[in-house]
């Protein structure tokens, strides 16, 4: 981290005010402003999102033709899992943390956070769980390699791994609950006052209902890897036949949490988009009432989908069809929002900049994910699709082109505030144009991997699904390299550029307290509580 | 068109509010009040988690799907036989991670006629010097089927003790009650054997 460390320092040069930052290391690692602790958690998720990419990396290369030739079958399982490890609690979900760590407080006219030691341990407990995942990697028995889900009785026979792991699993659970205990207390308590709840920042808004879906689940995963533990170490039987128990019910319990888990990564993102596409079309968010509901409709209905992630375990037909049905419904809030978004920008007078750009993008091919989610949804046609590359697809096309792009949207979109910088617009284009290109020229192909019957998670495939993969290969690398492009941006903004104005987007209405501010905020913002009519 | 309400509303006010001291103590009391309820809701959570267990088995039980306490307890069932109708019963042995065994059924499947008291053998070998115990598992599917297949007597019910490379026959004897859904013609009668404890 220390050459994150030294960026983000860099960063925030200009901000010395009366109340300025302490100097040096003790800045970030004693950090309880708000605005540090959200950038130490959008680097660390930077830093985190190049790793996992690395780690898809190596997964395509072996792909990109059949046969094995670069990494051995195990290694290969140990990449599907900690790639999927890390981009879910290490580098989609430290990062919407770090918008909300930054942007919640300003946009609700907050001075911080309401517990900031509290945000302070969060993060430094976020680095301890990856440290020991990463070590994990490194003892005997190599890393865990059951796939992300940990079902057993395959998780059991990691190695060492293990309980590394699952350690790193309660550490990041921990810390991903206190930061939605902050975010709650935050929004609830220290609002400006006039500022009602319905009044509120859409992106606050997705915020509050997302750390109460992590309140309610991440301990549920909790006591699932608990569990797992006790039946490794502890003679327990949670999981296995031979003393009572069901290796089944891992998955109920897992899948409890991994539904929420998925709506968790994709909300805040919604409420991205919706600061954006009214920003950029120069009007209204079309039915703001109505996305507030629909975000809590989407969320309360994702606590009874859960099985559909499991249709082919042997369940009764009643319980197919009520979850399948459960999962048709989704499609309704779901679609509520897509129209919403659709109408803000009708008759709107639209501007193409970079923020823009991947909000649009992330409309078109959220909506290609979630239609590839209903067609997963419906339990006939599960049997088909199940454990194979469409379901990788589906869920990529939700959390790529989805969530990562909202949250670049987002960083285009708020990094003059943050830094006092315009960035260059024409490279950030550039990269917008290379990363939705090369990013569907990645996973649309494994629709028709999977449709074909490739298995997921598996090194080596048959020769007929040679072209499409060695496709989506050069996608994954353009992809990744073009990456590289949106870190020189960030780090060229923070060093230097020109000076923002305080609305940034000068043609655009301000949507929230956040643009009233300096760019730079001030290290303290709203020491004095605004008021809002 | 949307109204302007929520975000488009907000207007700022010429001066802003000092905020008083008083009110800050307040804030820091309602922000422990609501920490503290919501660290409790999170131990719920948690709690919640484990309650799963007891209850994922309350389903199983109430359902009688995939029920594994009726597969492991003799039933007591008078034969009615339905000759008019023919069903297959896949019989499937496998053995767990741990131990050494050697396990296969005596026949891959079988006709049967539901209401009629039917017998299977199964061959199991101890493949390790040591004498052990054995406890083999069923489970029957489709789960729908779980309820309707009856065993008056098991190898399953109790513990079976082998000893070093000794070879054994075990029996089980079933019969399929002839409410089993007419669509169902293929029931599978599947069987997992584990060492409980090793002996030596």
């Amino acid at each position: 981290m220390s050459t994150a460390h030294t960026h983000a320092h860099a960063a925030d040069h200009e901000a010395h005010d009366h109340h300025g930052p302490e100097k040096g290391w003790r800045r970030w690692l004693f950090a309880t402003n708000h605005k540090d602790i959200g950038t130490m958690y959008l680097l660390f998720s930077l830093l985190m999102f190049f790793i996992g990419g690395a780690m898809a990396l190596v997964i395509r290369a072996e792909l990109f033709q059949p046969g094995l030739q670069l990494v051995d079958p195990g290694f290969f399982n140990t990449m599907t899992t900690v790639h999927a490890l890390i981009m879910v609690f290490g580098a989609v979900m430290p990062a919407t943390v770090g918008l909300a760590n930054w942007m919640i407080p300003i946009q609700i006219g907050a001075p911080d956070m309401a517990l900031p030691r509290m945000n302070n341990f969060s993060f430094w407990l976020l680095c301890a769980a990856f440290t020991l995942l990463l070590l994990s990697l490194f003892v005997a028995g190599g890393g865990p390699a059951s796939g992300w889900t940990l079902y057993p009785p395959l998780v059991l026979q990691t190695g060492n791994a293990l309980p590394l792991a699952i350690f790193a699993i309660h550490l990041a659970g921990a810390s991903s609950i206190m930061g939605a205990i902050n975010i709650i207390v935050t929004i609830m308590n220290m609002r400006a006052p006039g500022m009602s709840l319905l009044k509120m920042p859409v992106f606050v808004w997705t915020w509050l209902i997302t750390a109460y879906l992590l309140i309610a689940v991440m301990p549920v995963f909790a006591g699932a890897v608990t569990m797992l533990l006790t039946d490794r170490f502890f003679g327990t039987t949670f999981f296995e036949a031979a003393g009572g128990g069901d290796p089944v019910m891992y998955q109920h319990i897992f899948w409890f949490f991994g539904h929420p888990e998925v709506y968790i990564m994709i909300l805040p993102a919604f409420g991205i988009v919706s600061e954006i596409i009214p920003t950029f079309s120069r009007k209204p968010l079309f039915g703001y009432d109505a996305m507030v509901y629909a975000t809590a409709a989407i969320a309360f209905l994702s606590f009874i989908v859960w099985a559909h992630h499991m249709f082919t375990v042997g369940m009764p037909l009643a319980g197919q069809l009520f979850f399948m049905l459960a999962t048709m419904l989704i499609a309704v809030p779901t679609g509520v929002k897509v129209f919403n978004w659709t109408a803000t920008m009708f008759k709107g007078s639209i501007s193409f900049e970079p923020p823009m750009l991947f909000a649009i993008a992330f409309l078109f091919l959220f909506t290609i994910g979630g239609f590839s989610g209903l067609m997963l949804g419906v339990a006939p046609a599960d049997f088909q699709y199940h454990d194979t590359y469409f379901v990788v697809a589906h869920f990529h096309y939700v959390l790529v082109p989805g969530a990562v792009f909202a949250i670049m949207a987002g960083v285009y979109y708020w990094l003059p505030k943050w830094t006092g910088h315009m960035y260059n617009m024409k490279l950030a284009k550039v990269h917008f144009w290379l990363s939705v290109i090369f990013v569907n020229l990645l996973f649309f192909p494994q629709h028709f991997l999977g449709l074909a019957g490739m298995p997921r998670r598996i090194p080596d495939y048959s020769t007929q699904f040679a072209d499409w993969n060695m496709v989506s290969s050069i996608g994954a690398f353009g992809f990744g390299l073009s990456q590289l492009l949106f870190v020189y941006i960030i780090f060229a903004t923070i060093r230097s550029g020109a000076k923002a104005t305080d609305k940034v987007w000068d043609t655009a209405k301000p949507h929230g307290l956040e643009w009233t501010l300096s760019s730079p905020p001030p290290y303290h913002s709203f020491e004095v509580a605004p008021e809002v009519k | 068109m949307g109204e302007a309400r929520g975000l488009e509303a907000l207007a700022l006010h010429a001066s802003p509010l000092p905020i008083h001291e008083s009110e800050v103590l307040d804030r820091k009391a309602a922000n422990r009040r609501l920490t503290r309820s919501l660290l409790l809701f999170a131990a719920g959570s948690f709690g919640f988690g484990f309650a799963l267990v007891p209850l994922y088995d309350l389903v199983c039980d109430v359902t009688g799907y995939g029920n594994r306490k009726a597969l492991l307890e003799a039933a007591s069932v008078v034969e009615q036989v339905d000759a008019s109708r023919s069903i297959t019963v896949e019989l499937v042995s496998a053995t767990a991670a741990q131990g050494d065994w050697e396990f296969r059924p005596a026949n891959g499947n079988m006709q049967v006629h539901p209401g009629r008291l039917y017998e299977a053998k199964f061959y199991a070998t101890n493949l390790r010097t040591q004498a052990v115990t054995a406890q083999a598992i069923p489970s029957v599917a489709p789960t729908q089927a779980t309820r309707y297949f009856q065993k008056t007597e098991c190898f399953c019910f109790t513990p079976q003790r082998f000893e070093a490379s000794e070879t054994r026959e075990l029996t089980v004897r079933f019969i399929v009650d002839p409410a089993l859904p007419a669509n169902i013609d293929r029931v599978t009668l599947a069987y997992s054997m584990y060492t409980t404890e090793s002996k030596g």
